[in-house]
């Protein structure tokens, strides 16, 4: 019984259904809503639960060093002075060199893909390029160790040498280095990267491309002129996602990269960062406030790789709402 | 009669080389990536074949200075980690996906969408911080577990991992679930919570599977959530979740410093194994995905 458009309606009374779904059917509803939404809130909290946590376990050596932790230098357990300015330098040098060489390698694997291939190879040659993603890096840093480091050795890192040895920056050839470190971290970016790139590359309107094409514009230059400036801003998410991965490898780091300081000026030389330094010490801190440093690292390591990829997730989203009309 | 040549010159021909020039680099981009995948995986296989004996699967590490020897205590770790992170991460990010597919308003959606994929971009060795600070360095309230390592604690780590990875494969199907069958079933009569669980789950399982998979493709090889949470392990079988296990790749990782060089074939044949297990796994994983989604697509 109830009013419809001003007019007073009446309705033969419902029965027999009514009950069984007010029973049984609010309290399935709302349990489900109720265990859902739970889950939800539960995968929101870890993030807070890890930041939080992280702080807590850094908290000694944050009220003994401060926030100058992060730009001292020394690291001396012995006398439990400690400072990351090694390690962070190590960090951005790294995972930077790593994207000088994964950034363009990456475009053009997406435009590749995107532009140039035959449909036929497309699928299966994007297929071995997320492959390569799925190597777990441990593998990578084994074969880094055992197969990388001899061939960067004996032809790569001479042959720099020979030619761009006057910057300082190739200088005498090592063995464990930062340069195959960047090396083994420009194949594990690559895969984010390219992959993204490719995705991008693709939903450019096809009416735009065939109108720089219908202009008289070469592949390249439709590229250049039109692909490229269309989504660029995702792009560059795409190469800082990258770079989040590449800052926050430990392992195959760790493995490659020879683990000593001071940084030097020539790439060939050991380096360490804020993530293979943990891989390599989470066994040796001896007192709390090593410990406590050590973790002061992982923090300042979060709060890096947290940074650029809140960046890039935003870039990322604004491209999937312009893409879809925002639905 | 003067013949016109069809020959580019002078401006036009420059044009046309360095599109050439950029078309050659784009492949040479592609094919260097693939070559390095098939280097990968080719010394993988060349170097661990030696090595993979009968013995390596079924027995135990040797003391130091034997030849000989086997990982089965970490294919056993392995297992038991991959399993505790799955009984966490899959009801977790399957209810978390049902939530913002089926439940949440669009923003908060969005939002649970968004620091689920920052979660995922979270370095793995800060996760294993994470769980060591919170369940290795102090005691776990009414658990049993604490102050020491344990597998608990490194399939809760991993579990961290796989969660963003089921979580978001599980969302991106339930969206492909065509809003016509729901609509089918609210019209008979059904109530949402019946609807949910008997209509939109099973028609998007294949995608929630291979979710899983490749999340446990991912899991099992991840070392640096294990450093601080599960490798000071025993050299025998263990099958108690309160002890640290030996893993796969923990094996892996601390063969290949080693002194010892016949640990270095180890290595390679763990390697091996584990190449070989994430490969199939997540070959497969992806095949299936493209499966349900070209099924899910043919309903609409």
């Amino acid at each position: 019984m109830g009013k419809l458009r001003g007019v007073e309606v009446t309705a033969p009374p419902v029965t027999g259904l009514r009950r069984t779904r007010h029973a049984l059917d609010r309290i399935g509803d709302r349990t489900l809503y109720v265990v859902t939404a739970l889950a939800g809130f539960l995968s929101v909290l870890v993030v807070a639960a890890i930041i939080w946590q992280v702080v807590k376990g850094s908290w000694p050596a944050i009220k003994q060093f401060g926030i100058s932790f992060v730009w001292n230098q020394t690291w001396n357990p012995v006398t439990s002075v400690f400072g990351a300015r090694e390690y962070v330098l190590g960090t951005l040098i790294t995972a930077f060199g790593a994207m000088l060489i994964a950034a363009p390698l990456s475009i053009a694997i997406g435009l590749f893909l995107s532009e140039l291939a035959p449909p036929a190879i497309r699928g299966p040659i994007g297929s071995l390029v997320d492959m390569l993603a799925a190597v777990p890096s441990v593998v990578i840093g084994l074969w880094g160790i055992y197969v990388l480091i001899p061939f960067t050795f004996h032809d790569i890192e001479p042959w720099l040498h020979d030619w761009f040895g006057f910057t300082g920056i190739f200088g005498t050839p090592t063995t464990a280095g930062v340069f195959p470190a960047m090396l083994v971290l420009a194949i594990m970016a690559t895969p984010i990267t390219s992959s993204i790139c490719r995705e991008l590359f693709i939903n450019v309107p096809r009416e735009l491309e065939e109108a720089a094409i219908g202009l008289g514009a070469t592949r390249w230059e439709m590229v250049k002129g039109v692909v490229v400036p269309n989504v660029k801003g995702g792009v560059v998410a795409g190469i800082v996602l990258g770079l989040g991965r590449a800052l926050g490898e430990a392992i195959a780091v760790t493995q490659v990269i020879g683990n000593g300081t001071p940084l030097q000026l020539n790439i060939f030389k050991p380096g360490v960062t804020l993530a293979s330094n943990l891989a390599n010490q989470y066994s040796g801190a001896v007192s709390n406030l090593q410990v406590s440093a050590l973790i002061y690292l992982g923090l300042i390591l979060l709060v890096i790789t947290f940074l650029a990829n809140l960046v890039a997730q935003r870039i990322v989203l604004r491209f999937e709402l312009q893409r879809t009309g925002g639905n | 009669m003067e013949a016109i040549s069809l020959q580019a010159t002078g401006r036009s021909r420059r044009r046309l080389l360095v599109n050439r020039g950029a078309e050659i680099l784009a492949i040479v981009a592609a094919l260097l990536a693939v070559t390095v995948l098939a280097i990968v995986v080719g010394s993988v296989f060349a170097r661990a074949f030696h090595s993979l004996t009968w013995d390596f699967f079924t027995k135990g590490p040797v003391i130091f200075g034997q030849t000989g020897g086997g990982i089965s205590p970490a294919i056993v770790g392995t297992a038991m980690l991959v399993l505790i992170a799955m009984a966490i991460s899959v009801p977790t990010g399957v209810l978390a996906a049902i939530f913002v597919s089926e439940f949440a308003p669009k923003k908060v959606g969005a939002q649970v969408r968004l620091w689920l994929d920052v979660l995922n971009g979270f370095p793995s060795i800060v996760i294993g911080i994470f769980v060591f600070v919170l369940a290795v360095k102090t005691k776990v309230p009414f658990l049993d577990i604490g102050h020491h390592q344990s597998a608990w604690a490194g399939g809760f780590a991993l579990s961290i991992i796989m969660l963003p990875l089921v979580s978001r494969t599980t969302m991106e199907v339930l969206t492909l679930v065509p809003n016509s069958l729901r609509e089918a079933s609210y019209a008979l009569g059904v109530s949402k919570w019946r609807t949910v669980l008997s209509v939109v789950l099973p028609s998007a399982i294949g995608g929630i599977v291979t979710g899983t998979t490749l999340a446990v493709a991912r899991a099992a090889g991840e070392t640096a959530p294990l450093l601080f949470t599960c490798s000071f392990a025993s050299q025998f079988v263990t099958w108690d979740p309160s002890q640290p296990v030996s893993t796969i790749p923990f094996t892996i990782f601390s063969y290949s410093e080693s002194p010892d060089p016949s640990l270095h074939g180890q290595a390679w044949a763990a390697a091996f194994v584990l190449i070989a297990f994430v490969l199939v796994t997540s070959l497969t994983a992806r095949l299936l995905l493209d499966r349900s989604r070209r099924k899910l697509g043919q309903v609409q």
